[in-house]
């Protein structure tokens, strides 16, 4: 019973933990819409601004106090000069894009962490004053933690008069719930955003500088917190506070409680929970449906027309030396030339459910993964020859896409990314942790393509085929009759349903068919590879489609193709020259996303049109 | 042999290396993978260990004259990215064979990389039993010792505690899972009357130190075998030792005295576990400390455990290419079967059996000094000691 | 027989009655105006003749058979067609596109994956937007149409399933006093033609005395004149709820 009692505290403290970074994300998602992925990045700055000030400053309550406030303080200009540098800059760009620059501001800043402060972890000091334990019914519970413990509703308490008692609250309530309305009211809203941005990363800075006592500084915490938090603002339904306290309070408490029962539940539990909260409250705990867009309001989707002649051309001609020059190559280029052509496919993939569709996904990888498992379950366990293999890859993830998909698309906009993002978190765990099957992390060897296909140039040729026809066939899928029902449900399901277009239906057979083609990729970059692992359904490989299909632009159907290339290219070539790709990688990203708001394909289409004249 | 002459040494290499090379022809190219960008912390110190070894080893007239380069390169922490830089060293860089690795997936990647395309494999770092063993193949070594190894030498010393009812704790991923399995195992054969009453398994990297410590108290038990590290070891005994999870009771655990994971710690470092690791400060043999003075001398640092295992990969790749005249992969699989050399930490073998070297590990009990972890009471514990009988080798690497 | 029959509707939000016990029909041909003030629900009773809402009690009949409280795309497949009161189309596709994808949906080939839209339907989408007088705008995107012409092609895309009954939510808004005489006007012309039956919502007075054939006048949920425009113009009842407006009496 007693034990019990401290669980329910020990939860209770990471909950308070984990309110204050999710509360900073809520308020900037609230107003901004932008989905803030360097939320974990101002956290981690947040951990190692602290440690410095407070191990440089003299020891005791002023320094140590004043370190944390400062570090938080200094967070919030960080985060307001990201906002004036760099998002400020692209709010009118297409949903989402935005979130494309905040992952190059995480590249961004790992390196410039580990440049700085070096690659170990940093211990800092404990807090003055609580550094020792209380008794609470005959057990020790450390003072700290009871102090965490305070801390998440005096924050609350403290957001909730901010919001409710100031004029600067009024308006940030009133942004969240309807941007255009106080655009119309004159509120200068540029000084709102920025605002919102410092407060909402003076939060997560307080969040990680608050850790030092309780944990050890390293490279790794950005990663590890911003998933969970975007859990929590989700869970709790975006833009509400106290949804998001509920959330953490929820989610801190099942963890606490789920480890005495299965002590391997951590692993996974935070999706589980959002999974089905999600499909029984699609928007959240206490958040309500976003209103409708209006009509003609935000710009329009661009029509989609037959490729003009000139990149019928451009698209031959690049054809024609990918048949052509690899005899000429060597292995090494060979095979990431094969890993082009996958990578092509998988991006395709996600832009068919992300561009025609109108739904992102956060889990793309999901179906990747399955495919290159099912793949390799059916060369282990069936001993299946490699065209069977692959036969059985977009089957495999085409199932799961009809069985996930059907939850998924029911939702909009966030939500429905973030119960992927939870589908293919379940999916990767039961990789990870089913290891009579499949192997677990140490993944399933040996899944070589048949003899006829091992030589590179073959598998090159093979996987060349299967991907240009797949992406090929999107390509069709969105010419087609079908295609132009997403299209129609996306722009108007009023108007859909009223010329008897069952919205859902289409939406759902989309998301089936997307992960098969992406299926069709994984199963291709299984044999490839040799080797299947849980990586490839981890959160890395699904944010990857993600910027891919962003960084070439979601409107245009070139985009998801040059995007592939365009990443998968630079990150292969940066890689081999440098180890600080990722500054390199986060500085290039942000300066695409600065000069191409429209993706890299968008972009030269608004050139060529403008070229052209044409509407 | 003292200082200078290493200095002396050094220096005259560093003169003379662009002359060796331009007049012995080519140099020996070794590609090395590992996941740099992912684990900076663990690699930093290996790769520093390791070019030391290498400029040592060219200094001193490389191989046969040759001399010999590496291309490193960064997987990022995934496995089918270090696969495809596999492909790039051997073809594009014509490199005559591939090392690395410090996650276990990245090495069983590597490995089935190297079995397919008939490469010599040297794994340096990771620790997975499957490696060697399961899923070991003909061209696969490794020169860390092992889960199992490390287990069995914890084991020895857990046997001999008075205590019966043990707790785990460890990662969520294989290295956690099956350092588990083996010390519940083997301290089981050991001890037949050893009950488990408790065992938690945080998602590495994330664990919920209150909770999980909670957890453990809860059970009860009399002892804690203990197989987290890093960031979650430091936040698992900050929680611990506030709410006093570990006071009478005695802790077990993998790789704790290894300066990687010891030194965050600072003054908080759990003192009386018994654990594994590397005293480097402590180890004056003929073979240690010149290693170690060289090292401070290039880096202006210390060693961790890492750059051992660096430094000795290079040094055992140097005794096995002095021991082939050819970089034919067979000749050179042939040739490491059995390959013996010296290695900072003693003599060390590759053993015919399962490929796996004989290297060991340093077994005592954690100190505080001067306001940091160290080890006490520490004895080399040999890697051919902790591992089974070839019998039970054979059928754990049945393919082999 | 009627093409729409409406009986007893009734529909309530948390405890406000905004529909109660509606009867009505309309003919084949036939220009029935639906009018009111602001809040007497009209769009409440319209919402549930095309199945946005299910009505708390009443039912409503197409060509005799009930469809009370199917979905909207089901209604549509029964042969109703939908303007809205704020336009919906589809903005990414052009003018023809949007007439296609209805006539698309009517024929059952959206499933398809292979034949290019381009070359699918397009001849009748073609005569439609000829009828409409829209065909020179054919290939502009929606996305970037005035709102008159957008009103247009809503018409022309709730005419492609050959509708039995046409349902329009204030037709004319938004657009210039000329343009809906000529929309309302061809509506009627193609109303009798092919014997729709045509109901619509307007707050334009001058559009609903001269193009409706009969007029029902809604006030607080119920139903309060029902009639010719002469009768209902006539009305104490109607005036009075329109007492001082002047609308009514349809003079500028």
């Amino acid at each position: 019973m007693e034990n019990l009692v401290l669980q329910a505290l020990s939860g209770l403290a990471s909950a308070s933990s984990l309110f204050l970074v999710a509360s900073g994300l809520t308020v900037i998602f609230g107003v901004s819409r932008v989905v803030n992925f360097a939320h974990g990045s101002l956290y981690m700055l947040g951990a190692y601004l602290a440690w410095t000030l407070v191990t440089t400053l003299p020891r005791g309550h002023l320094g140590f106090w004043g370190g944390v406030i400062g570090a938080a303080l200094l967070v919030g200009l960080i985060g307001l000069l990201v906002e004036v540098l760099l998002l400020r800059r692209i709010y009118r760009a297409p949903e989402l894009f935005q979130l494309l620059a905040t992952f190059g501001v995480v590249l961004i800043v790992q390196d410039l962490a580990l440049m700085t402060w070096g690659a170990q972890d940093l211990l800092g000091p404990r807090a003055p004053g609580l550094r020792g334990s209380v008794e609470i019914v005959g057990l020790r519970f450390p003072l700290y933690e009871l102090f965490l413990i305070g801390v998440g509703p005096v924050v609350l308490a403290l957001l909730w008069l901010l919001f409710h008692r100031t004029r600067w609250g009024t308006l940030v309530r009133a942004a969240t719930q309807d941007r255009e309305m106080v655009g119309a009211l004159g509120v200068n809203q540029r000084m709102l955003f920025t605002s919102v941005f410092f407060l909402g990363s003076l939060l997560a800075g307080l969040g990680g500088a608050l850790q030092l006592p309780r944990e050890s500084v390293n490279l790794h915490m950005d990663l590890s917190i911003i998933t969970e938090a975007f859990v929590v603002v989700v869970v709790g339904g975006l833009g509400s506070l106290s949804g998001a306290a509920l959330a953490a309070l929820l989610i801190g408490e099942l963890h606490a409680f789920g480890i005495l029962i299965v002590p391997k539940i951590t692993l996974v539990l935070v999706f589980l929970v959002m999974a089905l909260v999600l499909v029984v409250r699609p928007h959240g705990l206490l958040g309500k449906p976003e209103a409708a867009a209006r009509g003609g309001q935000g710009s329009a989707e661009p029509v989609i027309g037959p490729a003009p002649p000139a990149l019928r051309w451009l698209a031959l001609a690049a054809l024609a030396v990918a048949v052509v020059l690899p005899p000429f190559l060597g292995d090494y280029a060979v095979s990431v030339l094969t890993e082009l052509a996958i990578f092509v496919l998988f991006a395709a993939s996600l832009h068919l459910i992300m561009g025609p569709g109108g739904m992102a996904s956060f889990g793309h990888a999901a179906y990747f993964g399955l495919g290159a498992y099912g793949a390799a379950l059916a060369a282990q366990w069936l001993g299946a020859p490699m065209l069977a293999g692959l036969a059985l890859a977009p089957l495999m993830a085409g199932i799961f896409g009809l069985v996930f998909g059907y939850f998924c698309v029911r939702l909009s906009g966030v939500y429905a990314a973030m119960l992927t993002l939870a589908f293919a978190q379940i999916a990767w765990s039961v990789a990870f942790q089913w290891v009579e099957v499949t192997g677990g992390d140490n993944g399933i060897l040996g899944v070589w393509p048949d003899a006829w296909a091992a030589p590179k140039l073959v598998y090159y040729y093979l996987a060349l085929a299967l991907c240009l026809g797949a992406t090929l066939f999107l390509r069709r899928v969105v010419h087609a009759p079908f295609g132009y029902a997403l299209r129609a449900q996306r722009d108007s399901t009023l108007r859909a349903e009223a010329i008897g277009i069952d919205a859902f239906r289409i939406r759902w057979l989309g998301f089936a068919l997307a992960a098969a083609a992406a299926g069709i990729a994984g199963g291709l970059f299984a044999y490839g590879k040799g080797s299947v692992f849980p990586t490839y359904m981890g959160i890395p490989r699904s944010v990857d489609a993600l910027l891919m299909v962003l960084l070439g632009g979601v409107q245009t159907l070139s985009g998801p193709i040059i995007g592939a290339l365009a990443f998968t290219g630079l990150q292969e070539q940066l890689v081999r020259l440098t180890d600080l790709w990722r500054l390199i990688l986060g500085c290039i990203i942000v300066l695409l996303v600065l000069f191409f708001p429209q993706g890299l394909a968008g972009a030269a289409r608004a050139r060529w049109e403008a070229r052209h004249g044409d509407a | 042999m003292g200082r200078r002459q290493i200095l002396a040494g050094a220096g005259v290499a560093a003169l003379a290396a662009p002359g060796l090379a331009r007049a012995q022809g080519e140099a020996i190219r070794i590609g090395e993978i590992n996941s740099y960008t992912a684990q900076p912390a663990f690699l930093q110190p290996y790769r520093n260990a390791w070019l030391l070894a290498q400029e040592q080893v060219n200094a001193a007239g490389g191989i046969n004259g040759r001399r010999l380069e590496t291309v490193f390169r960064d997987d990022a922490g995934r496995p089918e990215d270090a696969v495809r830089l596999a492909g790039e060293l051997v073809n594009a860089e014509k490199v005559s064979l591939l090392a690395g690795g410090f996650l276990s997936n990245v090495g069983l990647a590597l490995a089935d990389f190297a079995n397919q395309n008939k490469r010599l494999f040297v794994a340096s770092e990771p620790l997975t039993d499957a490696l060697v063993w399961s899923r070991g193949n003909k061209y696969t070594f490794r020169l860390r010792a092992s889960t199992y190894m490390q287990s069995a030498m914890l084991v020895e010393e857990a046997a001999k505690l008075p205590a019966k009812r043990w707790a785990t704790v460890a990662p969520n991923y294989e290295y956690g899972q099956s350092a588990v399995r083996w010390f519940k195992e083997l301290l089981s054969r050991a001890k037949p009357d050893v009950e488990f009453v408790a065992e938690q398994f945080p998602a590495l990297g994330r664990i919920d130190a209150g909770a999980t410590v909670q957890a453990l108290a809860a059970a009860n038990p009399e002892a804690i075998f203990n197989v987290t590290f890093g960031a979650d070891l430091t936040n698992f005994v900050r929680q611990g030792s506030t709410r006093g999870l570990f006071e009478r009771r005695r802790v077990v655990s993998l790789l704790t005295g290894e300066p990687e994971y010891l030194d965050p710690l600072g003054d908080e470092a759990p003192e009386d576990w018994i654990v594994t690791g590397y005293p480097w400060e402590q180890i004056d043999t003929p073979s240690h400390t010149p290693f170690r003075e060289a090292y401070r001398r290039r880096w202006n640092d210390y060693p961790r455990l890492g750059s051992v295992v660096g430094y000795d990969t290079v040094m055992a790749i140097a005794a096995l290419l002095r021991k082939t005249p050819t970089l034919e992969t067979e000749a050179l699989v042939e040739a490491m079967s059995g390959l013996k050399f010296q290695s900072v930490l003693g003599p060390v073998e590759f053993r015919a059996i399962d490929h796996q070297s004989t290297m060991g590990a340093f077994v005592g009990r954690t100190v505080l000094k001067n306001g940091k972890g160290s080890m006490a009471d520490w004895r080399y514990a040999d890697g051919k000691d902790y591992l089974p009988s070839d019998d039970v080798v054979r059928t754990l690497r049945p393919q082999a | 027989m009627a093409t729409l029959e409406v009986e007893g509707l009734t529909k309530s939000f948390g405890g406000v009655r905004a529909v109660q016990g509606v009867t009505f029909a309309v003919e084949p041909g036939e220009m029935l105006a639906l009018i009111g003030p602001n809040g007497a629900g009209k769009s409440t009773c319209f919402n549930m003749l095309n199945g946005q809402l299910r009505p708390d009690a009443g039912r409503v009949r197409l060509m005799g058979r009930d469809i009370t409280g199917i979905a909207p795309r089901q209604v549509w497949r029964l042969g109703v067609g939908r303007t809205f009161q704020i336009t919906a189309t589809f903005g990414s596709m052009t003018v023809l596109e949007n007439v296609q994808m209805a006539l698309l949906s009517h024929h059952r080939r959206l499933g398809q994956l292979w034949r290019p839209v381009a070359r699918m339907d397009a001849a009748p989408a073609r005569a439609l937007l000829d009828r409409l007088g829209m065909a020179d705008q054919a290939a502009r995107p929606c996305g970037i149409l005035a709102y008159g012409d957008l009103k247009r092609v809503e018409l022309a895309i709730a005419l492609a399933n050959e509708p039995k009954l046409l349902l329009m939510d204030e037709p004319t808004a938004g657009m210039a006093p000329q343009e809906r005489v000529s929309l309302m006007a061809l509506t009627a012309d193609i109303a009798r033609e092919s014997g729709i039956a045509v109901l619509f919502t307007e707050h334009d007075m001058d559009v609903v005395f001269s193009h409706a054939d009969r007029i029902l006048v809604l006030d607080r949920g119920r139903l309060i004149a029902e009639g010719e425009p002469a009768v209902v113009r006539a009305d104490p009842k109607v005036r009075e709820v329109y007492l001082g407006s002047g609308a009514v009496t349809g003079a500028h």
